[in-house]
């Protein structure tokens, strides 16, 4: 037989094209007599919008419509929806105000879209879009969450007149209350987890198609899951049936989770083709991406952890406000509660825990899931705050972490915020990384920075997060508005090749590669005879997409599971060819076998027989080769893992070099660990990012001050090292691949081990908390305002 | 409007285009070689490098006017046939891309990094690789592999 194939670092197969500039990403596609749509989109944070004249703009060379709200509202045209209903203190309900696609009453954040302009040509649009005039009355803003909960802040929604969308609770109080009464010792934090921007390297773009001859309409669009734009689109925005909606998500140039929600411009491209009788395409600047795509994280927390006598955590109680910005994204309200509060046990036995979460409006861009999506929040919270126990207690920071550990043989594990955990060995991962580090040689190489004048720090951050939300009852109580399966369907072919059509998208992760590796072992079919097809809801029954690490856990069983149907029904086949009973037929390495005898049938001749069935057993079995399977996970997969930063500062000027980081994680099985490693590698670099280079900034009246890659700083190669990366491998318990996902832990473990380095080299200073991005300027501020502080105690 | 001949993969083309034509543009609209590739309006990612006159250059920073004359290649014109160039077996080999996007730009200014230091008859190394790489972002490799590819790389282009 062949060597299996998971497990294996395949090489991608999808690299030929995206080498070659063969790749199609939505931007690469025209249609013919396609137009162009600019947006005319709000200058002001916050405005209401008295009057549009678009004369001008209409009569501009080359411009074939202009568009406002009202157009929008004449046709019954819905608002854009939010996909979670997130209940408050008491059952109450959020508050979900409308989010129209083109703004009408009120611009609510810098971008909010006003108006769109349709011509012959990109520059002609462009040009007219600057002929519409608006004339807006500005409004005070609030862009900052603290002050838009002050009383008397100027209101975002006249829905939500203290700008609070929901106020929020996890845990047993009373219990985190009596913890807190009889703790030996008390750590407190207050911090801010940065406002981040997604920045794939693509922009977002749209094209959207009406066909007058059915009556049909195609969208093509940079999503991560094409079917959830379709539904969201089709049944709540346009009003389309979705048998007359195609859907197209071609090569996607990253997502992140910013290319997971339903955005304006494709409801508005799709809308004007019929319009117009024209298709028409959109594709975003940076500049329009940087103010209107769905941004990340924007949490302030205070929290606290009771300690007993010997450093065992009690109860931990957390008070979070977290940024919706101007309207409700698709997934928004979600993050910071089932995706953020529910991670707050960690690794940890802490027996009681409590959090409350604010959501507050604000005028700024949506925020959404972002990489991680809550669960860096969890984690970074955690680990700056045990980390900062250790060192108030003297405990050393691995050894507190060892004490408090939910042990192996503890599994599953029910923590008190919800989620039961189903396997990891978690001391594993962390002693396997202290060895990587060298963590016993620490004290010399920090004493060697010293003779250099450099500061050296050394952080730990360990993680575990919840990925591949499910099952779909339970994400429903909890308030999702959509299932959370996965679908995927395995035909064979006459000849033998194999298509597998998943619900899945890939838009970095090497799904071509990974799921065909699947399914090569599965069939016993050589990969070069098996394609993968996705991003296509006229060619895949349906799909939840790729988001949250889920692609492998959900869609990966998909896949076998309509693997497992299409042997059963082989070996029906088999069973006919070789004049056997069924029940003595085994399948194994791609062939049907008698068991005791050396009868076999290969699953290509099986495949040929269903398709040509002259000898076939018509009276039990349909004819074909093609099974489609739904799967509905039981539980949340939970990957877990250590991440270990090594860092040096320079006081001089407050930078901050990475001398080494080591991950080892628990993705339960791996199918691809080429792949696998390339996913923490990016994922630890928006870590660091995060930690020390990224922030997205607004001024107090909301205008956006880092609008481009001139004033955001994103991570260069020279910013970061090279990573040393391993596995531990304990399988899920409750998927058939074992598998538990991979997407998104680099980003959740990075931020803190690089934050608890920077801070433990500063701890000499007597410098205990700073918030990220620690820049060059940030720390070096904190060292001078440490120097001055220690001068006037010394005065 | 104006008309311009250049050059583009060995192939000679002319077109008459609006002067505010970026060459990047011209090459992905005019041209339908759609692998260059547009991530910014600041010309800071790099997604849009191609070889200009034997260098690499960010054709997002270049009016097709100006380009009139010029020998340009492209992702598209740097394989042999089916065989691909040594840089992008190496991308391939150590798993240098994931979504693909920045992956022209890359490829072609790390053809041209190692040209350069070729001619200089120097060695590139991790740190020289991470620091000529400074006019590319790439969003999902967190850079490790790419520069593993470059260094592999750089050996069979003389660098």
């Amino acid at each position: 037989m062949a060597a299996a194939a998971v497990g294996a670092a395949i090489r991608r197969r999808e690299d030929a094209r995206l080498l070659t500039g063969a790749g199609t990403y939505t931007d690469d596609i025209n249609r013919p007599r396609q137009t162009y749509m600019q947006i005319v989109r709000s200058p002001h944070a916050h405005a209401r919008v008295k009057k549009i004249d678009a004369s001008k703009a209409a009569q501009a060379k080359g411009v074939v419509a202009v568009f406002t709200g009202a157009d929008l509202e004449k046709d019954g045209v819905g608002g854009l929806p939010c996909g979670w209903l997130v209940k408050g203190k008491g059952g109450t309900a959020m508050i979900e105000p409308p989010h129209r696609v083109l703004a009408t009453d009120k611009a609510r954040h810098i971008g909010d879209p006003i108006a769109v302009v349709i011509a012959d040509s990109r520059e002609a649009a462009r040009d007219a879009a600057e002929l519409v005039a608006v004339d807006y009355e500005e409004l005070p803003a609030v862009a900052d969450m603290n002050a838009a909960l002050k009383a008397g802040a100027p209101a975002v929604h006249d829905e939500a007149k203290d700008n609070l969308c929901y106020d929020w609770e996890i845990g047993d109080k009373a219990a985190v209350d009596a913890a807190f009464a009889k703790a030996a010792h008390v750590t407190k934090i207050a911090l801010t987890n940065n406002r981040l921007v997604p920045n794939a390297m693509e922009p977002r773009a749209a094209i959207g198609e009406f066909d007058r001859a059915t009556g049909g309409y195609t969208l093509y669009t940079t999503s991560q899951n094409p079917h959830v734009i379709r539904l969201l689109m089709g049944a709540f925005v346009l009003k389309i049936p979705e048998s007359k909606l195609r859907v197209v998500a071609p090569d996607v140039g990253g997502g992140f989770g910013s290319k997971i929600y339903h955005y304006a411009e494709e409801a508005l491209v799709t809308w004007a083709a019929k319009k117009i009788g024209r298709p028409v395409k959109w594709t975003a600047d940076r500049s329009e991406s940087f103010m209107s795509d769905a941004q990340g994280r924007d949490h302030i927390t205070q929290c606290e952890i009771a300690l007993d006598k010997n450093g065992t955590f009690l109860a931990l109680r957390v008070f979070t406000r977290a940024n919706m910005g101007g309207y409700l994204s698709t997934f928004g309200p979600a993050i910071p509660t089932y995706l953020y509060a529910t991670l707050l046990a960690g690794l940890y036995r802490t027996p009681a825990i409590y959090c409350e979460v604010k959501a507050v409006f604000t005028n700024t861009v949506p925020v959404d899931a972002y990489r991680g999506a809550g669960r860096p929040e969890a984690c970074y919270l955690l680990e700056r705050i045990v980390e900062n126990a250790a060192r108030e207690t003297g405990i050393d920071k691995a050894e507190i972490r060892r004490r408090n550990f939910i042990p192996q043989s503890a599994m599953p594990y029910q923590t008190p915020v919800a989620l039961q955990y189903d396997s990891g060995d978690f001391v594993r991962n962390m002693e396997d990384a202290l060895k990587a580090v060298d963590y016993a040689g620490y004290a010399k190489r920090k004493a060697e920075s010293g003779k250099r004048g450099k500061l050296r720090g050394i952080g730990m951050a360990t993680y575990i997060e919840a990925c591949g939300i499910a099952p779909s009852a339970v994400a429903g109580a909890l308030g999702a508005r959509a299932g959370l399966y996965e679908s995927a369907e395995v035909r064979f072919h006459p000849t033998g090749t194999v298509t597998v059509f998943t619900g899945s998208h890939q838009h970095g992760q090497g799904h071509e590669t990974t799921f065909a590796q699947v399914v090569a072992d599965g069939l016993g079919v050589p990969i070069d005879n098996i394609e993968i097809v996705h991003g296509d809801t006229d060619k895949i029954a349906f799909g939840m997409g790729t988001y949250g690490s889920r692609s492998i856990a959900v869609g990966g069983s998909a896949i076998v599971k309509a693997m497992d149907k299409v042997i059963a029904k082989g070996k029906r086949i088999a069973a006919h060819l070789m004049e056997a009973s069924v029940e003595d037929v085994e399948f194994k390495d791609g062939k049907f076998s008698v068991a005791g005898t050396d009868k076999n049938v290969d699953i290509a001749q099986v495949a040929f027989a269903a398709y040509v069935p002259h000898n076939y057993p018509h009276e039990e079995l349909e004819p074909g080769l093609d099974e489609t399977a739904f799967y509905d996970p039981k539980n949340f997969t939970f990957p877990n893992g250590c991440h270990i930063a090594e860092i040096e500062i320079d006081p001089e000027t407050g930078t901050v070099h990475i001398a080494r980081f080591d991950a080892v994680d628990d993705f339960g099985k791996i199918i691809n660990p080429m792949i696998v490693a390339g996913q923490v590698h990016g994922g630890v670099v928006q870590g660091i990012g995060q930690a020390l280079l990224e922030n997205c900034v607004y001024s107090t009246d909301g205008q956006l001050v880092t609008g481009s890659f001139n004033d955001y700083c994103m991570p260069r190669a020279d910013d970061v090292p090279s990573f040393t990366v391993a596995t531990n491998e304990v399988p899920c318990t409750h998927n058939p691949l074992g598998v538990k996902g991979c997407g998104e832990a680099g980003t959740i473990g990075a931020g803190a081990a690089v934050m608890n380095a920077v801070v433990d080299a500063l701890s000499g200073l007597g410098i205990s908390h700073l918030d990220m991005p620690a820049t060059p300027q940030a720390v070096w501020r904190a060292i001078q305002n440490s120097k001055q502080g220690q001068a006037a105690a010394r005065r | 409007m104006a008309s311009v001949s250049m050059t583009v993969n060995g192939k000679k083309v002319s077109a008459d285009v609006e002067n505010r034509t970026l060459l990047v543009q011209y090459l992905r609209e005019n041209l339908g070689l759609t692998g260059t590739h547009v991530g910014c309006d600041t010309s800071q990612c790099g997604a849009c490098v191609v070889e200009y006159n034997g260098e690499a250059v960010k054709s997002c920073t270049v009016l097709a006017v100006q380009a009139d004359g010029a020998n340009v290649k492209t992702i598209e014109g740097l394989a042999n046939g089916d065989e691909l160039h040594p840089m992008q077996a190496m991308f391939r080999e150590h798993h240098a891309l994931q979504c693909g996007f920045c992956t022209p730009g890359m490829v072609i200014a790390a053809v041209d990094m190692c040209n350069r230091y070729k001619k200089l008859g120097k060695k590139l190394d991790e740190k020289a690789v991470r620091h000529e790489l400074e006019g590319n972002f790439c969003r999902c490799t967190g850079y490790h592999n790419i520069v593993k590819a470059i260094l592999a790389a750089a050996p069979q282009l003389g660098a």
